[in-house]
């Protein structure tokens, strides 16, 4: 892979590295804990294998994690980390990012740490466009406490805590993350090395908050939650790959494709009824969310039909951390800020002297 | 008419009006008058929580009392000697403060038979005989500020709005008091609505002149400078002093500051003057909650900035299992919490020390973090520079408690000089600090200083440093996950030494004993300093012996704390709790140390504590 300067907009001032880095150079010393087949290793690997090409310095990069097993995480990359508390990582994070442009800040969080405990500090973060990449492994289950039904779970789910059948309707992090007004939004497979890997690039690249959803296996709580989007039989008529600029087509043949009707509604067409100019063209540069978001609500919570995978959104809009410091650059080209405008800050309009 | 005038060596004014009336405006600005010529003086603003309470009712009343002298002064005084009562509930509300034989100004306009009925009177006060033992002035404050500005194209009600400024223009001449300062204060407020401003001058002269003129008033009062050491001075409130306090760090640091916190009463100014100070390379970020607020602190901490929350009691609530990740990963942090009235919502705008054992073991495990507590409104600059000194040098959350007194409460602060202010610099890692069984350089982030125990600072962007810390345990030196029992116990014990090493850096207690001859010690904290000392000096003058000590750090304590409390016979702790800081002292040295416990949302008067220390002496003497 390339180590050339990408110019990416949010790695703009973080320190490009002198000598290409290796995958295996992100890899810290520590064992590898999360259960063997688990959908972790995957997504670690690809992060390790994608990161050399962002050509910037190791002790740049920070991930931030919640709790959960997708927050152990930051202990296997041998960069800058912190294992925090559960549902707080965006809000560590986003005071790492704001003081710190140097840096490349990622957050490591799952279904019940971002949306559940943490939904707050997801949607804020988000919407304030700060500069960070929010890597969320959804498994739609808890892992970590062993089987418990999570905000994604579908409806009806059977597990330790719901023995009859769960009773919450369930987010899609998708279309939460674009009413929270996020920039960059993007869903992709732990199994799909290639697809993820391209995601996480197009995230990286993106100055501000990008959600990348993660679809990742739990084998030992909910093997096989996506596998109709993983068997070579089944994936093809279920997933739809976004790509933008490109008509929106699946299927084993390409004879789906995905329309806007007359009355607005986005709807999945057999090809052979439509013209190809019908065929919704997908553009992940609209300045509206709204056609993204249907393309959100396309999938079936429980058989995941009609899934899209791809970059939903990628607008642009100044990040938080660039707008903050333009403020206390602005401040700051007043003058100075040392011990005499602190002296004359303390004394203030309305001070007197005592003599003897 | 010939008017005498009469030296005081002290005087305490209350302002009492509805919260429509601008009656902290009024107090303020009476005040600003008064610190510049040089009166010592200490405020209590009291007001309700409501920021529009029910108009002409007793919960609405806003209140602010002023104590100023010729000499020095601790608190804002118990009884005032004049009080201005802008309405019947005023009235109501305030006059069983005032001294006996004390002054009352009463705004009849406002005594109408409704307003009068609203708050159950059954007859006018100022008709009957129940003002008997005071001096009434009855003034139509409102007719004659309407009057003044008769000439002015104004409606009604503004013209009304300005009555406050007559009352302060009259209560400005009966003291004596400069009154450029007023001029300066509205000729910049109004800048831009010169036709409000001079309505506003015009009816601040009138209260002054009609002061002058009318008979009612025969007496001019002076209060001289006070005695103090020379310098200069300003007038300061505790949330400000907190907030200069937090830019004097940033200064002597050289290390930026980021304020992540959520509005709360009676913390928010701190936040609405820091962010005015962004120069300094200080950056606020008004959090989505109180829990993003400390999380985005720490991350700045984590990134090599002073981070910084504040809040108040309920916000500390909820910031706990951050502020013990701050103890798990020993990383500096600085949480203030101005306290106010408790449990759960309270009594927002109303003082209360009742937050001090929350501080100390609010968090689930052994997670113990170093307190400090200023002493008045001017220490919280102090207090302040001393929070992020030992968070910076311990890598350690501290709390600051303040409280909702100190907050509001104001008093002449003598500026210090910027330059001869604490150097506050670190040095964060930079270097390989160990070695690993193959003999290369490695980096142990929890390998610890010898004499303070805190670990070495190493920020993001370091090369060759990058490590990772969490809220699991971990293992002594290398700071990997350990589980390990002996190590989880020897974690704790190091976590809780490096707190106590902060008391290798703080000074003794100090005692105030000016006999030497004291049996009776009175040990107090945060704002109730004002209080203590000034019963102190009464039961002196009366000819009793009592020793005052008073902590500035809750955790630890200072090293001779034992020793001198148990060089007393008798040991009372003052608090407006019922009994923290006696319960701390109690079971961490066995004396038997008597808490007096009062929680009614306002500071200790002076002659209540003098009536307790009294009490104690008696005791001790039988
Ligand atoms: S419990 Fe599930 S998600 Fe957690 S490590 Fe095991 S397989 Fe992975």
């Amino acid at each position: 892979m390339s180590t050339v300067d990408l110019n990416f907009p949010s790695l703009i001032d973080v320190p490009k590295t002198d000598e290409p880095l290796k995958a295996k150079d992100f890899k810290s010393d520590q064992e590898v804990r999360w259960c063997p087949g688990c959908g972790d290793y995957a997504i670690l690997a690809a992060v390790q294998g994608f990161l050399p090409s962002l050509g910037v310095r190791r002790e740049n990069i920070v991930f931030v994690s919640g709790i959960g097993c997708s927050s152990r995480f930051p202990y296997y990359m041998n960069t800058y980390g912190m294992h925090s508390i559960h549902g707080r990582a965006p809000a560590i994070a986003t005071g790492l990012s704001v003081t710190r442009p140097d840096l490349s800040v990622w957050v490591v969080t799952g279904d019940g740490d971002a949306l559940s405990i943490g939904g707050n500090h997801l949607i804020h973060a988000l919407r304030r466009n700060v500069n960070l990449k929010i890597l969320l492994f959804n498994n739609r289950i808890y892992g970590l406490t062993k089987g418990q039904y999570s905000p994604t779970s579908e409806l009806g789910k059977v597990t330790k805590s719901t023995p009859v059948g769960s009773l919450d309707y369930p987010f899609d992090p998708v279309s939460l993350a674009l009413g929270a007004e996020a920039t960059f939004v993007a869903r992709t497979i732990d199994s799909d090395r290639k697809h993820l890997t391209e995601v996480l690039k197009a995230a990286a690249a993106h100055e501000g908050s990008a959600l990348v959803e993660i679809y990742q296996n739990c084998n030992i709580f909910n093997d096989g939650a996506f596998e109709q989007l993983k068997d070579r039989q089944t994936a093809a008529d279920n997933l739809i790959r976004l790509e933008h600029t490109q008509p929106i087509r699946f299927g084993s043949e390409s004879q789906f494709g995905v329309i806007r009707r007359q009355d607005g509604i986005i709807s999945v067409v057999d090809c052979a009824d439509v013209n190809e100019s019908d065929l919704l063209v997908h553009d992940a540069h609209a300045v509206d969310p709204g056609v993204a978001f249907a393309l959100s609500r396309l999938a079936d919570q429980v058989s995941l039909a009609h899934t899209p995978i791809g970059v939903f959104r990628d607008v642009h809009r100044p990040s938080y951390d660039r707008l903050a410091r333009e403020q206390l650059a602005q401040a700051q080209s007043h003058g100075g800020s040392g011990d005499d405008e602190l002296q004359s800050l303390l004394e203030g309009k309305d001070s007197w002297v005592v003599t003897d | 008419m010939a008017k005498t005038t009469e030296v005081r060596d002290d005087v305490i004014v209350r302002f009492a009006g509805d919260s429509g009336d601008g009656m902290q405006l009024t107090g303020d600005r009476f005040t600003t008058a008064t610190a510049s010529l040089g009166n010592d003086l200490s405020t209590l603003p009291d007001f309700p929580a409501e920021i529009r309470a029910p108009a002409g009712t007793l919960p609405g009343v806003s209140a602010f009392q002023i104590h100023f002298a010729d000499h020095h002064v601790r608190t804002p005084g118990d009884s005032p000697d004049i009080l201005v009562a802008m309405n019947p509930a005023a009235l109501k509300s305030n006059l069983g403060d005032v001294k006996p034989g004390g002054q009352v100004i009463i705004n009849t306009d406002e005594f109408t038979k409704r307003a009068l009925a609203k708050v159950g009177y059954d007859s006018n006060p100022i008709e009957d005989d129940s003002l008997e033992s005071y001096q009434v002035h009855a003034v139509p404050l409102t007719s004659l500020t309407v009057e003044a500005l008769s000439d002015f194209d104004l409606s009604k009600k503004d013209a009304e709005r300005a009555k406050n400024m007559f009352a302060l223009g009259l209560l400005s001449w009966l003291y004596s008091r400069p009154t450029d300062q007023t001029r300066a204060f509205l000729e910049e407020k109004f800048a831009r609505r010169p036709e409000i401003l001079h309505a506003n001058l015009a009816a601040f002269e009138a209260g002054w002149s009609f002061g002058e003129t009318t008979e009612d008033f025969a007496v001019q009062y002076e209060v001289k400078p006070a005695k103090v050491p020379v310098g200069r001075y300003r007038n300061i409130t505790g949330n400000l002093a907190l907030a200069y306090g937090l830019v004097a760090a940033t200064v002597r640091s050289g290390l930026p500051m980021f304020l992540g916190t959520y509005p709360i009463t009676p913390a928010s100014d701190i936040l609405h003057e820091l962010s005015k100070h962004k120069r300094f390379g200080i950056t606020t970020f008004q959090a989505e909650d109180e829990i993003a607020g400390v999380g985005a602190a720490l991350g700045a901490s984590y990134g090599g900035a002073i981070g910084v929350t504040s809040t108040s009691g309920p916000g500390i609530a909820l910031k706990s299992e951050t502020i013990g990740l701050a103890v798990a990963l020993e990383l500096p942090l600085v949480v203030l919490d101005v306290q106010r009235g408790g449990p759960s919502t309270g009594l927002p705008t109303k003082t209360e020390q009742a937050d001090l054992l929350q501080a100390m073991y609010g968090r689930n495990g052994e997670a113990p973090l170093p307190i400090v507590a200023p002493q008045s409104p001017g220490d919280c600059f102090d207090a302040a520079m001393e929070a992020v000194r030992i968070a910076t040098a311990f890598r350690t959350p501290v709390i600051l408690l303040s409280d909702g007194y100190l907050a509001n409460g104001a008093e002449p602060w003598r500026v210090p000089d910027a330059s001869a202010l604490p150097d506050l610099g670190v040095d964060f890692a930079t270097e390989p600090n160990a070695l690993d069984k193959d003999g290369d350089p490695v980096f142990h982030p929890f390998k610890r200083d010898e004499a303070t125990l805190a670990r070495p600072w190493a920020v993001p962007g370091t090369p060759g440093l990058e490590h990772r810390i969490g809220g699991l345990e971990k293992a002594d030196g290398t700071g990997a996950i350990s589980y390990d029992p002996a190590n989880h116990d020897h974690m704790v014990r190091m976590r809780a030494a490096k707190v106590d090493r902060v008391a290798d850096t703080i000074g003794d207690l100090e005692v105030d004993d000016p006999s030497g001859e004291a049996d009776v010690l009175v040990v107090g904290w945060g704002s109730t300093f004002g209080p203590i000392a000034s019963a102190c000096v009464l039961v002196r003058q009366s000819g009793g012996k009592v020793a005052h000590a008073h902590l500035r750090h809750l955790n630890p304590f200072p090293k001779n704390t034992g020793e001198v409390l148990k060089r007393y016979r008798h040991v009372i702790v003052p608090e407006m709790n019922m009994g923290q800081l006696s319960l701390l002292l109690r079971s961490k040295y066995l004396v038997d140390a008597q808490g007096y416990n009062q929680v009614r949302g306002l500071p200790f008067t002076s002659r209540e504590l003098e009536g307790v220390i009294n009490s104690a002496l008696v005791e001790v003497n039988a």
